[in-house]
């Protein structure tokens, strides 16, 4: 097992771990990474990171492109509409069915995520433009399925070239008479994915949202935003919203269709799991619609509790409150013999995680209700709002990088915009412990121990820090997967989950204690070295028993 | 249904690629470039290619795969991507190590004009590249080819720039094995040893996606072709390519380059193509067969003769590279199957004229498409319109092969969900066996699934 070779890491030195890790940088880049990589503290003032920061060329990152935070993260779960990639073959071929993003279409319902549509732009479209062919793309897409909106997305060259999709899509809009927009997320837009998670949540809030006016039955409505239903982790959630009477009427973008995006202004709350990568559209359906947005957390069982107590909490309905008592009280005994069961075998072990932008938060709490610690966690794409809190968000300068990313005007709908709460019932409920808007990020949650927070983290560091800190089992994707194994030590991918979930919710984290109980405690760890490498080599005799 | 909007009727499509049937150029040029040992592929563009290239790499071998990116900005393609190859390289080497680097490019740095043959004079002459490293490179756009076009710029890459000619010959045949899995140039490797022929394989990805798992990480594993192997190539005797559309191009570089005369061959898959390996091997360096070759070559015939019932006419569907198609078409017909659909996304005109050859006396109507609009939907709708009893291709296939209840095997580029392409081969008589060995067990795993009681039957 992994323990027979591991050093304690109670007593560790963050600050000499840091120092350790930049040792063998040019001095260049250990100024810039000496930068992102913190110690956190105790309380909510916490040492400022580098975040958001262009990536260092020839340093192996974890990071890919903002083509993939628009098409593959946000747009890539939504099964209804046809997603054409406009360009070479390759970035349409790469996102095609690799995120585990279940859906469930029905029998007969419309489901596009098995396919990949792309112009397969060849040199002589770049040489003369690919308009042409992305009109006639369109048109051949709409003739073979007739959708009932099609998106574009535009790669590397596209915007080089100077192709306009936009006009493509608008003429092709008026022509077809569907909804036809498209994202300009050219993969060297922004330093990340991140770009692309904005970009993208910008179009869907300007050519969708808003469109379709009917909401669904239900007392309490609401919109589960940056939820992405890798491993099903929607469907568990939703189970627990229907139990509780709250109806999930549109997510972004876990088992979604088109109508959920266009009435989404008509619920009356926005849910954030995922801050990163969705809280532009929580913060501009509330600028036009007056829907307020609290953060929330699916995973861990108390994770889950504590997000739907503020959801009742928020609706302010005794009704409400009740049903959400019953249903943790319900819920919550399997949760805890689960936990009591795999303790046992997890207890006093240590995790690192560094994924996308909010799972290397979130997951925490489910280690931590099964006695595991986190020593090092940090985000591939976050900005530092992610790491230090919301409150830091006056501070932010602005980098080249950023200020390319288009910001939308947002104004108050003349005729839509409906504040679902008063000013004054907002700070009462703040006041009781629920504010609107805030989100203290992943740092205040690790300064009671002994850790560090790491930006963008690199193939580098991670394995010395594997090295230095024998972690029990490191979270990551599927890129650094294997070289941690190769140390010897489980790895679990937090962005697809590699196979299994759901994951959230309380029926998820009963899923996640007895996935980590297999991880750690596999007999294969035990393996790597053969007995001979063991035993004293016996020179030049044979001896039988 | 998976694929639900996949309608049976075929109406021509003319510029949209669906479930396209290959990738593009940089991944090949990638995974090229891991066969050499000690380096470290850098891909000269935006971060997301390089990113998704390692996952796909990654998912098909459940092995590390490290790869340096230029990681561009909006600003660099503006004033293009010299400042970011030029620090790259050198925190590559100071970091990493590697003996040796091998750049490509992304439709990116091509679509700005980088002028990759310049930017890494200059960093030699910056001294960002220590003494006795090397840095090698090759132009991959992706709006040319496919993933097999970037896999053979890259080879072409490592004998423009790595293979020397010192006059005295090393009496070594090079044998390109084309885009190929670690065990079958494995394979390779051994069926030339077995035949006492001092080859030189590259590139050579055995032990390098296939290691084992110690408790050690290995940024640059053992496996791999030496540099010196590499600069002797242009010593060696002759090149057997295999492949026209992976391997011929560097051959011929090499012959033009050290006058080392080559001759294209097909991958060795199945009995025929591999008999022409071995032959050629026989004829060129002038060895005979040993008798271990032999008794493979006739356990193969043994095989196809003992279970020939189950394969007479059955109708295969087939999607995959043209270097593979070729001779796994030739294999199937034959053992009187019956290969019916056949795409490929790479393009090459000389690829429907073989497979039409190869497949003139099959007794059905046989339909084949390379490059544009030749994808996976394509091949589908053949299926519907003319249902097969067996599909041969990539992962990706299981969509169709579900919808339609038809077992498949999994052959080629990408496997994602199953074990096996790295540790044993398809070439060489060997690799046959195991290919019929798949197709046997989809077919009678089907049949058993299917058979009525009455008629079900315990020996087979
Ligand atoms: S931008 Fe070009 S090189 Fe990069 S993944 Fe897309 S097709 Fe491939
Ligand atoms: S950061 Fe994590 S949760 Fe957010 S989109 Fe990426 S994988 Fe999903």
């Amino acid at each position: 097992m992994s323990t027979a070779q591991k050093s304690p890491p109670s007593a560790w030195d963050p600050a000499s771990v840091k120092e350790e890790l930049l040792k063998k940088y040019p001095p260049k880049v250990a100024r810039k990474r000496a930068k992102q990589i913190q110690v956190p503290v105790p309380g909510e003032e916490q040492p400022e990171i580098m975040a958001n920061v262009r990536t260092i060329p020839g340093i192996l990152t974890m990071r890919g492109c903002s083509y993939a935070g628009c098409k593959g993260v946000i747009l890539g779960p939504t099964r209804d509409i046809v997603n054409i990639t406009h360009g070479p073959i390759g970035c349409g071929f790469y996102s095609w069915l690799t995120r585990r993003n279940q859906t469930r279409p029905g029998p007969d319902g419309p489901n596009y995520m098995p396919y990949c549509f792309s112009t397969d732009m060849q040199d002589e479209d770049i040489i003369f433009g690919g308009e042409k062919k992305l009109r006639a793309a369109i048109q051949e897409a709409y003739d073979t399925i007739h959708p009932k909106a099609i998106a574009i997305f535009a790669t590397c060259p596209v915007g080089l070239i100077g192709d306009d999709i936009h006009a493509v899509a608008n003429e092709m809009k008026e022509e077809l008479g569907i909804n036809i927009f498209a994202f300009s997320c050219e993969g060297y837009k922004g330093v990340s994915q991140s770009a692309g998670h904005h970009i993208a949540n910008n179009q869907i809030f300007r050519h969708v949202v808003g469109e379709a006016g009917r909401p669904p039955e239900g007392k309490y409505r609401i919109n589960l935003l940056g939820e992405y239903n890798i491993g099903g982790d929607a469907f568990e959630i939703d189970r627990i919203f229907e139990k509780c009477g709250i109806t999930m009427a549109s997510t972004f973008s876990g088992n979604s269709t088109y109508d959920q995006f266009a009435r989404a202004h008509t619920s009356d709350l926005n849910c954030v799991m995922c801050h990163r990568s969705i809280n532009y559209v929580a913060d501009m359906m509330e600028q036009k619609y007056g829907i307020p947005w609290i953060k929330v957390n699916f995973i861990s069982g108390e994770g889950t509790a504590k997000s739907l107590r503020k959801i009742a909490q928020y609706f302010e309905d005794k009704e409400l409150i009740d049903r959400v008592e019953e249903v943790i009280a319900e819920e919550m005994v399997a949760v805890k013999a689960a936990q009591e069961e795999v303790r046992p075998r997890t207890e006093g072990k240590t995790a690192m995680m560094f994924v996308g932008g909010s799972r290397a938060h979130h997951y925490q709490d489910l280690f931590n209700e099964i006695g595991m610690s986190t020593l090092a966690a940090g985000y591939e794409f976050a900005h530092r709002d992610d790491y230090e809190g919301r409150r830091v968000l006056p501070n932010i300068k602005l980098d080249a990088d950023s200020r390319n990313i288009e910001e939308l005007e947002v104004t108050q709908s003349e005729t839509e915009y409906n504040p679902r709460k008063d000013s004054g019932t907002l700070e009462a409920l703040a006041e009781a412990g629920l504010p609107v808007k805030e989100y203290k990020g992943m740092m205040t949650q690790m300064g009671d121990h002994a850790s560090l927070a790491i930006d963008d983290l690199n193939q580098y560091e991670a394995e010395k820090l594997v090295e230095l800190l024998k972690p029990d089992l490191f979270c990551a994707g599927i890129k650094e997967k294997f070289s941690i194994q190769k140390q010897g030590v489980p790895m679990k991918q937090l962005h697809s989950y590699d196979s299994g979930g759901p994951y959230a919710g309380f029926k998820g984290a009963i899923n996640f204690y007895h996935e980590v109980d297999r991880l750690v405690n596999s007999k294969v760890w035990s393996y790597m070295t053969p007995p001979w490498k063991k035993n004293p080599e016996l020179v030049g005799a044979f001896v039988w028993e | 249904m998976l694929l639900r909007h996949t309608p049976t009727e075929i109406k021509e499509r003319k510029v949209l690629t669906i479930n396209p049937a290959k990738t593009c150029q940089p991944i090949g040029a990638m995974y090229a470039a891991f066969g050499i040992h000690g380096c470290m592929p850098h891909s000269h563009g935006s971060q997301g290619c390089c990113a998704y290239h390692r996952s796909a790499l990654t998912r098909h071998y459940k092995e590390p795969v490290s790869a340096t990116t230029s990681s561009f900005t909006e600003g660099s393609s503006v004033f293009g991507g010299q400042a970011n190859l030029l620090q790259a390289l050198n925190n590559i080497f100071t970091v990493y190590e590697p003996d040796i680097v091998a750049v490509h490019t992304t439709c990116l740095s091509e679509t700005i004009g980088d002028d990759l043959p310049q930017i890494v004079d200059k960093a030699k002459k910056d001294g960002l590249v220590p003494e006795g490293k090397k840095v090698i490179y090759c132009s991959t756009p992706s709006y040319v080819g496919s993933h097999v076009t970037g896999f053979s710029n890259m080879v072409k890459g490592m004998v423009n720039l790595l293979a020397e000619s010192s006059g005295r010959h090393n009496g070594k045949v090079n044998i390109i094995p084309g885009w190929v899995e670690p065990s079958d140039m494995e394979e390779l490797k051994r069926l030339a040893s077995l035949m006492k022929v001092k080859h030189i394989l590259f590139p050579d990805t055995s032990g390098v996606f296939n290691g084992p798992l110690d408790g050690t990480y290995r940024m640059f594993p053992e496996g791999g072709t030496s540099l010196q192997d590499l600069a002797s190539a242009g010593d060696s005797s002759g090149t057997l390519a295999l492949g026209e559309w992976a391997s011929a191009d560097a051959a011929r570089a090499l012959d033009a380059k050290c006058k080392v005369p080559c001759r294209v061959l097909d991958i060795p898959y199945g009995l025929a193509a591999t008999d022409r390996f071995i032959d050629a091997l026989h004829t060129l360096a002038g060895v005979p067969v040993p008798e271990e070759v032999e008794r493979e070559r006739g356990q193969l015939v043994d095989v196809i003769s003992d279970y020939h019932m189950w394969l007479y006419h059955k109708k295969v569907a087939l999607v995959g590279d043209p270097d593979q198609l070729i001779p796994l078409t030739e294999f199937l017909v034959s053992v009187d199957m019956c290969p019916v659909h056949i795409v490929t996304g790479t393009p090459g005109k000389a690829f429907e004229a073989r497979i039409k050859e190869i497949t003139k006396d099959v007794p059905y109507e046989v339909n084949v498409k390379a490059g544009g609009q030749a994808d996976m939907f394509l091949l589908h709708q053949w299926i519907k319109n003319d249902p097969v009893d067996l599909i041969i291709g990539n992962t990706y296939c299981k969509y169709i092969s579900r919808d339609e209840d038809i077992p498949m095997v999994r052959h080629g580029f990408p496997i994602l969900d199953r074990v096996g392409h790295q540790y044993f081969p398809t070439v060489g008589y060997k690799g046959g066996l195991r290919l019929l060995e798949k197709i046997l067990s989809a077919l009678l795993d089907r049949k058993d699934r299917d058979d009525p009681e009455e008629t079900f039957e315990l020996v087979i």
